[in-house]
């Protein structure tokens, strides 16, 4: 089970991250989760969205390049110790995390880590293995 | 008190060099004919043979040459001495696919070291001289062109070659030199550090032979003030010889040609029309004293202006003004020629977009090259080191085409401005050429 973020090429220079919110915010998206990821001169904004085509339609339209890539969404604990839980699984079973970030939920103590990992199917069964739940696009939105 | 290195040469009448120009030119002809196949053939196209050529006047009938004939003759096409006759190859700073390789022979060098050594002379130089070259040495003719010029005159020569600013002012105060040649944007650099490191009064220099890049008056300003010495101009180019086809002279106004062996013309880019003496257009050179390498009315593509006006410093021969731009779209970064065709081609063996711009600009004195490339959906990825891999292997193949490094930016698609629907490719903001 997996989501599908979208990636988007941004030059890391001033106004070109707010020109970016304000196109979306223009077409009346909103936004589940972002991260910002830099280089020197250009960066990658990533974006959690309910309607991807959607976003990903208007984002070209405005000139953006842009992919999707499925990541995964592992529920974890607001408690101590349960992100160390999630990531040893992932060391134990040699799956290398490339990047990840957290958004938080409708639900009381609980929230998403969006991890992108070099196998996701591999992931993905480690994680059942050992009862960690991820969940699909739906119910992230949910 | 004016000195020349060849009195006679550098101050003859008008008429004399006119006669030295004619008879020589009538020679070269004769012999391009006899041993270049392609001079004949183009001579042959125009109806043309070596009694249509009786006088310099005559010169304009000839047919033009330019870089691409060079590239095509590559290597031994546009020989006129067999090669044991040759002793020295030089080639220009230019790059791959454009490389241009000149012959000499002893003669050859020894024409082009007396054009070197009116230079230092104007400049002022005497066998009590300490002559300072941080010119690259090697197949560029900087070095070497400016070396043997300086053991004409006689000066304890330096062949420092370029870079390690820490030795060169090592030497230059040990040794106490006092003429440096060497690009206009190295000596810049070289004031920065002498200031910087507070022994401008342990220097001795008296005066710079600047060259092999373009560089505006405000530098030569700055240079002398920075440095205590006169900056004078130089200027040639690998196919004619080297430096010193032209020089400046105490009036620092314009570059004597040295017209004895080489004639300058000025033409029309477009219809090759010949311009009179004050038009601004392509200068055009025909070396009729090179033995082993003899360009025949070769397209320079630098656009100047010639004047005959009667120089201050005695000397007689045609004067042409620093070059106001050029009628190709070549440039000159850090003394290395670089065509945008170049980097287009890098792009596209790559897989960019042929959206790019080229930012040129002069920072502290040293040349800086900026290629934007408009990002692809095809070059994007997820992931952060896979763009930045490919933005690194992009900056490789620049420098492996170029021979400069060349600082790569990848912009936003449609960020690039387009002026009437046509891409600005190059953006030079020297000011170099106003």
């Amino acid at each position: 089970m997996t989501v599908k973020q979208i990636s988007v090429f941004l030059e890391n220079k001033p106004n070109k991250l707010a020109e970016f919110t304000a196109c979306l915010s223009g077409q009346g998206i909103d936004l589940r989760a972002i991260s910002v990821a830099e280089a020197s001169d250009f960066g990658i904004v990533r974006i959690i969205v309910d309607d991807v085509y959607n976003a990903v339609t208007v984002l070209r339209d405005a000139n953006y390049i842009c992919s999707v890539t499925e990541v995964l969404a592992v529920e974890i604990r607001d408690e101590a110790g349960a992100l160390a839980r999630i990531i040893g699984v992932l060391g134990e079973n040699g799956i290398n995390v490339e990047y990840m970030y957290a958004i938080t939920t409708g639900k009381k103590n609980m929230a998403y880590m969006i991890i992108r990992v070099n196998d996701n199917a591999k992931a993905h069964d480690a994680f059942e293995k050992h009862g960690i739940r991820t969940v699909c696009h739906s119910e992230l939105l949910k | 008190m004016e000195r020349y290195y060849q009195p006679e040469i550098e101050c003859a009448s008008q008429e004399q060099i006119r006669a030295w120009q004619s008879e020589r030119l009538v020679k070269q002809v004769q012999n391009v004919w006899e041993n270049v196949p392609m001079y004949r053939k183009r001579m042959e196209e125009k109806g043309l043979t070596p009694a249509d050529i009786q006088s310099v006047d005559d010169l304009r009938k000839l047919p033009f040459i330019d870089k691409d004939d060079l590239r095509d003759q590559y290597p031994y096409g546009l020989l006129a001495r067999p090669l044991k006759d040759c002793v020295r190859i030089q080639s220009t700073s230019g790059t791959t696919g454009r490389r241009v390789v000149a012959f000499y022979t002893q003669h050859d060098l020894d024409l082009w070291e007396d054009c070197c050594a009116r230079a230092i002379v104007a400049a002022g130089g005497t066998n009590e001289d300490v002559c300072h070259v941080c010119y690259g040495y090697g197949l560029f003719t900087g070095g070497p062109g400016l070396n043997g010029g300086s053991h004409k005159v006689g000066c304890l020569t330096l062949p420092m070659s370029s870079g390690n600013t820490e030795r060169q002012i090592q030497f230059m105060t040990d040794l106490g030199s006092t003429i440096l040649c060497c690009t206009p944007s190295y000596a810049a650099y070289l004031a920065e550090s002498i200031l910087e490191r507070g022994v401008r009064d342990q220097i001795k220099l008296k005066a710079g032979i600047f060259g092999a890049e373009a560089w505006t008056e405000e530098m030569r300003h700055d240079i002398e003030e920075k440095l205590g010495i006169k900056a004078y101009d130089i200027y040639g180019l690998t196919e004619i010889s080297g430096p010193g086809v032209s020089f400046e002279c105490s009036e620092q106004t314009g570059m004597h040609v040295n017209e004895d062996h080489f004639i300058a013309e000025i033409i029309n880019p477009k219809t090759g029309e010949v311009l009179p003496e004050g038009e601004k257009g392509e200068l055009v050179f025909t070396s009729i004293t090179k033995e082993a390498f003899p360009l025949i009315r070769y397209r320079t593509r630098d656009i100047c202006v010639l004047s005959r006006k009667k120089c201050s410093c005695g000397r007689t021969h045609v004067k042409m003004s620093k070059p106001l731009g050029r009628s190709d779209d070549m440039l000159i970064v850090k003394g290395v020629n670089v065509f945008p065709s170049q980097i287009e081609t890098v792009l596209m063996n790559q897989g960019y977009a042929a959206n790019y711009q080229i930012i040129v600009d002069r920072v502290n004195n040293s040349d800086t090259i900026e290629v934007q490339v408009e990002m692809t959906p095809e070059m994007f990825s997820d992931s952060l080191g896979a763009v930045a891999k490919k933005e690194k292997e992009l900056v490789s193949g620049l420098k492996a085409m170029l021979g400069i490094y060349a600082n790569v930016k990848l912009v936003n698609p449609k960020s690039i401005a387009r002026s009437e629907g046509k891409a600005v490719r190059v953006v030079d903001k020297r000011n170099l050429y106003k």
